[in-house]
């Protein structure tokens, strides 16, 4: 019988079965970044562990990097604080650093694939949960806690259950105006926010096949908003091309053995699988959230669930929604004013999201009351779109072309939205508060949706001005 | 601070409940606590926002209820803990006091952080936590066990059983919640699957 990428990789990866009953995993690839890894590094320290594999850890900063001046010290003496001590702990153990001086920061998720560090065939882990974004590449990559990166520290492994696999098999044609961010949204929406505890979502089926690398990333960068840890699509030519020539990534005859390798992690044709969930991409539309978990979605023609609609685990979530978006039941997101479009994140931060929405943006201007920003999630995106004068589209705009960082994907750093304020969003999460204002109102949707809400200062339908 | 290992058997003390569905780690604890480079006084800010408005009132919450302050068991609904994997989370409720939780489901990357801390997150049917919900918010003072060799949670009114995923009961049973020490003493083994994976090998 045919075997999962899940179950090769992860056999592959085993060290021993532990008293627990957990497998105890090899991780290949560990990367660090400032928030999570202070207080594992200091853990590590106060148990006289040193680093097993410093050869294995590649560390950035992203979360707490303002974006507008990148000039040290930081504006923010913790936010200064916090850069110096991931200094401090990658020089002492000798880890890989790529800090703003590199020209080769960025959002730990975009600069992974972008290095070549991210792999097919690797087990990855990051204290950050958006670290499933690099199974894109055919890895099995998850986010952890910070106990568990002082685990990794020391060890180079990890306990961890093997989790049970759904196959999210998409067939057809995504139709005009759908991107891989509708997919993903729709999907959550779907299964609900909890409906991949306990699963690793592997995407195939036609559709994702015939998706490019990007796409994939953002796809499988909100398999954990579904509730699943781990989430990837299995390695094919999209894949091989994409890591050819890539600064960190195997070379000349080595790159050549490295596709044979690559090539047989993946699933096998027979192989099964715990759960099926088939989407037909024909019935995609531009998705826009409504609520306060991503999982509360819907199409953009669509309107907000009533909530004697909804099932009834479902409902609960949906009225503590409704309090805070101060929107009503039955009606529509469409026609909703913004204050703010953020373009950016881990998620939809990439050269191809840039691209998108700066399709729908030349030569327009954006509403005169809409705070609009556009953030790489790297250095080398930011270089890039700028090569092809993707800056100039967005600054005539009316957008501010930023610095690399997570800037207001999160509220660690200065951009924030202010008081009740809604903003269109490219990033990941609409939870309460994580754009900065603990009566922020977060909607989100894809970058070319972000970029038409902009020009509107309402949702609108990007299918009306493509 | 090496520790040896302590076994968690079983939890008592009085309950908190906080009610609702899907609370993300977000609300737990707002980004903006997260720029600390250590975890030191870090329960403060649990639920902050939730606890207090913009001029720094206290707002009604849970956590603000002088009925329930020094509670150590926190009664939750479905997915408690979702979204991002900051252990900044359950360490600002472990710094807060809170020594295990019963709860509808758990986020697993949360669920695993609050066993690497030794703190068991416990899950039950939508109506036994009712249930467990009503009885500590009629009587407060209510004492409730959870006990994780028979699992189920006790109190005066009754018992209701609990799962728990067996890895993780292991782990407190045996006392390797803390699991450095246990996974280090496979460094050979380590050593031997590095040399044994193509792509630290060259893909020979
Ligand atoms: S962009 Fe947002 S989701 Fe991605 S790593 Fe940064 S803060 Fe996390």
């Amino acid at each position: 019988m045919g075997k999962t990428l899940l179950t090769k990789v992860w056999d592959m990866h085993k060290v021993a079965t532990l008293p627990t009953g957990e497998d105890q995993l090899f991780i290949g690839l560990h990367l660090v970044h400032e928030v999570t890894s202070p207080q594992a590094f200091q853990m590590a320290r106060a148990r006289g562990l040193p680093v097993l594999f410093p050869e294995r850890s590649f560390a950035t900063v992203d979360h707490i990097v303002p974006t507008l001046v990148q000039e040290r010290p930081f504006g923010d003496p913790q936010a200064e604080a916090m850069i110096a001590e991931l200094e401090k702990n990658v020089r002492a153990n000798g880890i890989r650093y790529f800090g703003p001086a590199s020209g080769r920061q960025g959002i730990v998720h975009v600069i992974g694939p972008e290095l070549g560090l991210t792999q097919p065939g690797m087990t990855i882990a990051c204290g950050d949960s958006h670290t499933s974004t690099h199974g894109a590449l055919g890895a099995l990559a998850l986010g952890i806690g910070t106990s568990q990166i002082r685990d990794l520290l020391a060890t180079q492994t990890l306990a961890l259950r093997k989790p049970k696999l759904r196959l999210i098999k998409v067939e057809g044609d995504l139709p005009r105006g759908v991107f891989a961010k509708d997919v993903i949204l729709r999907v959550i929406a779907d299964l609900g926010a909890r409906g991949g505890i306990g699963y690793a979502y592997e995407y195939g089926g036609g559709t994702v096949a015939g998706l490019s690398m990007e796409e994939r990333l953002t796809i499988c960068n909100m398999s954990i908003e579904g509730g699943a840890r781990l989430g990837y699509c299995n390695p094919d030519t999209t894949t091989f091309d994409y890591i050819a020539g890539r600064e960190l990534a195997p070379a000349g005859g080595e790159f050549e053995r490295a596709v044979r390798f690559w090539e047989g992690v993946a699933s096998d044709p027979d192989a099964t699988y715990d759960d099926v969930y088939p989407l037909d991409a024909a019935t995609l539309e531009p998705m826009v959230t409504w609520g306060i978990n991503p999982g509360q979605g819907v199409g953009v023609s669509g309107r907000i669930p009533r909530r004697s609609d909804l099932p009834p685990e479902r409902r609960d979530a949906a009225a503590q929604a409704l309090i805070h978006m101060k929107f009503a039941e039955g009606e529509p997101v469409k026609g909703r004013k913004i204050d703010v479009a953020f373009l950016g994140s881990c998620t939809n931060g990439r050269l191809s999201d840039l691209k998108a929405a700066a399709a729908v943006l030349k030569g327009k201007k954006i509403a005169p009351h809409v705070r609009a920003l556009a953030v790489p999630g790297s250095q080398a995106v930011r270089r890039q779109a700028e090569e092809l004068g993707l800056d100039a589209v967005f600054r005539d705009a009316g957008f501010e072309w930023r610095h690399a960082g997570c800037s207001m994907c999160l509220a660690m750093n200065p951009d924030r939205l202010v008081g009740d304020q809604i903003c269109a969003s490219s990033s990941n999460r609409n939870f309460i508060g994580r754009q900065g204002s603990a009566k922020g109102r977060t909607i989100l949707m894809s970058p070319a949706m972000v970029a038409a809400a902009a020009l509107a200062g309402e949702v609108i339908d990007v299918r009306d001005v493509m | 601070m090496a520790k040896g290992k302590t076994i968690v058997k079983a939890i008592k003390g009085r309950a908190i409940p906080l009610p609702g569905d899907e609370i993300d780690t977000d609300r737990i604890i707002p980004a903006r606590f997260l720029k600390a480079i250590t975890f030191e006084g870090i329960g403060r800010y649990a639920f902050f926002d939730e606890r207090f408005d913009e001029g720094g009132g206290e707002k009604p919450h849970p956590l603000n209820d002088a009925r329930y302050r020094g509670g150590s068991i926190l009664f939750v609904n479905k997915n408690f803990g979702c979204g991002s994997s900051r252990e900044h989370a359950p360490q600002a409720l472990l710094d807060w006091g809170v020594r295990a939780l019963a709860g509808e489901s758990f986020a697993e990357i949360f669920a695993g952080n609050c066993t690497a801390l030794g703190m068991p997150a416990v899950r039950l049917s939508r109506e036994a936590i009712a249930t467990l919900m009503e009885a500590a918010g009629a009587r407060p003072e209510t004492e409730f066990a959870i006990d994780l060799e028979t699992m189920t949670i006790r109190f005066p009114n009754g018992e209701l059983p609990f799962e728990l995923p067996e890895s993780s009961r292991q782990a407190f049973l045996l006392g390797t919640w803390d699991s450095t020490e246990g996974l280090l003493s496979h460094v050979e083994e380590i050593r031997a699957r590095a040399r044994a994976l193509p792509y630290l090998n060259g893909f020979r």
